[in-house]
């Protein structure tokens, strides 16, 4: 196979990888630019640990070949904290105990930050639809389901 | 395996018609890459169809609307005229998969899939929508029904894209509802789905309807028989009875973990009986 060169931003930053033309997203994030903030569950789409944005919109990256970022714009977990401030839904997560083992936050974090940003005032009925796609084996989702609707409070006031 | 990503429908067409191995359009990939993945298939191409302008449209044309083969679910559910116009094609949209697949899903992915149990395909089929494809032999519009041909069959011919999806113009008190049944409130396969578009005259009388299941055959299922019922009638239970007896009657399923023969012959109806509701009661609020 002939190895492909994508120009892309991810985070703001312009970046430049090569990559197989059937390697995932979610590969080249992890293996070829170290952001391993993103997280692989089961590959296939049915978890949402891989999730990222593609212009704006929230896709699992595990579903997205590395080759269709030419020109894009892609946002990961990493992009979230301001340098060692965290992101209000970062904070509200250690809080609550939002969090076990943590492969589900990164995807949970970017999914809800995408729903905040459209909706500041979700109920708790549209937090637990849009965030039916990230699954978590831990935590049962309370704490998750309420950290996202404080962090949504505090968003609201800030 | 090569990636193309074309910017014309015509370069997208010929680099498919010209593989010599297997060629693959991308819309979603939300059915591509996981097959991809499992192994099930192992293109030699794969086209891209998202560079292509006519391929990322909605557009308004002639009262109707024209979703680009590559539109995701998400980008539907955002634009007002659309859902106002078809909620039963958008519910239905709605359902495919979570907040991430939707951000990529296509109705022409869904279609092309040719899986008995998609979502969108009755809700497009009751719609009366058609598909616009474009091949090497160039463009041709066919009826959504006659794409898929079969489980994970479809009938188009070598290099043939689907260019876009169009629903048409609709009369005034006209509306659809799509309704699945699934095991659970989310992320799953429906057991049945149920599809119904209809239009009133004046005084509430049904003047046309077209009803189509899923999930209960090979391919999705056109129940003439179950628009007839109630066609003339103002969705009395008598209409709504016969309505139901013709969707069982249609139904030829599967018998697996998520549902028995007889659990989705009976399902069907009671789907559909529900769906008509719905979709009337949007036509009526429509005219008032
Ligand atoms: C977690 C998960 C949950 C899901 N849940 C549902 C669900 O609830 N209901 C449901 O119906 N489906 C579901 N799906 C299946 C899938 O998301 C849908 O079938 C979706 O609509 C496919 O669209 P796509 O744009 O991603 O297609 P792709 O994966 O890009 O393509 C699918 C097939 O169609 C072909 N194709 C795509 N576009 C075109 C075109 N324009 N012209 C010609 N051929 C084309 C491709 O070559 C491929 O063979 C789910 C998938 C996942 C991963
Ligand atoms: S790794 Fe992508 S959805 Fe599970
Ligand atoms: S914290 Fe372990 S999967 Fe969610």
């Amino acid at each position: 196979m002939s190895q492909l060169q994508v120009s892309t931003t991810v985070n703001g930053d312009p970046v430049e990888f090569i990559c197989e033309p059937d390697e995932s997203l979610m590969d080249v994030l992890r293996d070829r630019l170290g952001l391993t903030g993103t997280k692989e569950g089961c590959g296939t789409g049915d978890c949402g640990a891989c999730t990222i944005t593609v212009d704006g919109r929230v896709v699992c990256s595990c579903l997205v070949l590395g080759a269709e970022a030419q020109g894009r714009d892609i946002g990961t977990v990493e992009g979230m904290a301001k340098g060692s401030e965290l992101h209000v839904l970062q904070r509200k997560f250690l809080e609550h105990a939002a969090l076990q083992c943590g492969i589900c936050t990164p995807g949970i974090l970017v999914a809800a930050e995408a729903l905040l940003k459209d909706n500041p005032d979700p109920t708790e009925t549209e937090v637990r639809y849009w965030l039916a796609g990230n699954l978590c084996r831990c935590t049962g989702y309370d704490k998750i389901i309420r950290a996202v609707m404080d962090a949504a409070t505090e968003m609201r006031g800030a | 395996m090569r990636f193309e990503a074309p910017e014309t429908v015509e370069a997208a067409v010929s680099l498919m018609a010209g593989e010599s191995g297997e060629a693959r359009a991308l819309a979603g990939g939300t059915d591509l890459l996981v097959q991809m993945k499992t192994g099930r298939i192992q293109p030699d191409l794969v086209v891209d169809l998202k560079r292509i302008p006519s391929m990322t449209a909605i557009i308004e044309e002639d009262g109707g609307f024209r979703l680009g083969g590559a539109v995701p679910a998400a980008e539907m559910l955002e634009h007002d005229g659309l859902t106002a116009a078809w909620p039963g094609v958008c519910e239905a949209a709605y359902l495919v998969g979570s907040t991430q697949v939707m951000g990529r899903a296509s109705l022409a992915g869904n279609l092309c899939t040719s899986s008995p149990a998609a979502d969108t395909v009755p809700a497009m089929v009751a719609a009366g929508a058609i598909a616009r494809l474009v091949g090497p032999d160039g463009a041709r519009e066919v009826a959504v029904e006659d794409v898929p041909s079969g489980v994970q069959k479809n009938s188009l011919k070598k290099g043939e894209v689907v260019e876009s999806i169009f629903l048409p113009a609709r009369p005034a008190r006209s509306s659809d509802a799509y309704l699945r049944f699934i095991p659970r409130t989310e992320m799953d396969i429906a057991v049945v789905g149920c599809g119904i578009s209809l239009s009133l005259a004046e005084d509430g009388t049904i003047a046309d309807a077209k009803v189509a299941l899923g999930a209960v055959a090979i391919k999705v299922q056109v129940v003439s028989d179950g628009a007839k019922a109630i066609i003339g009638a103002k969705l009395d239970d008598s209409a709504l009875d016969a309505l139901g007896a013709a969707c069982s009657a249609a139904c030829n399923p599967i018998d697996d973990k998520r549902g028995t023969v007889e659990f989705r012959t009976d399902v069907a109806a009671v789907l559909a009986r529900r769906a008509a509701k719905i979709a009337y009661d949007r036509a009526s609020g429509d005219a008032a």
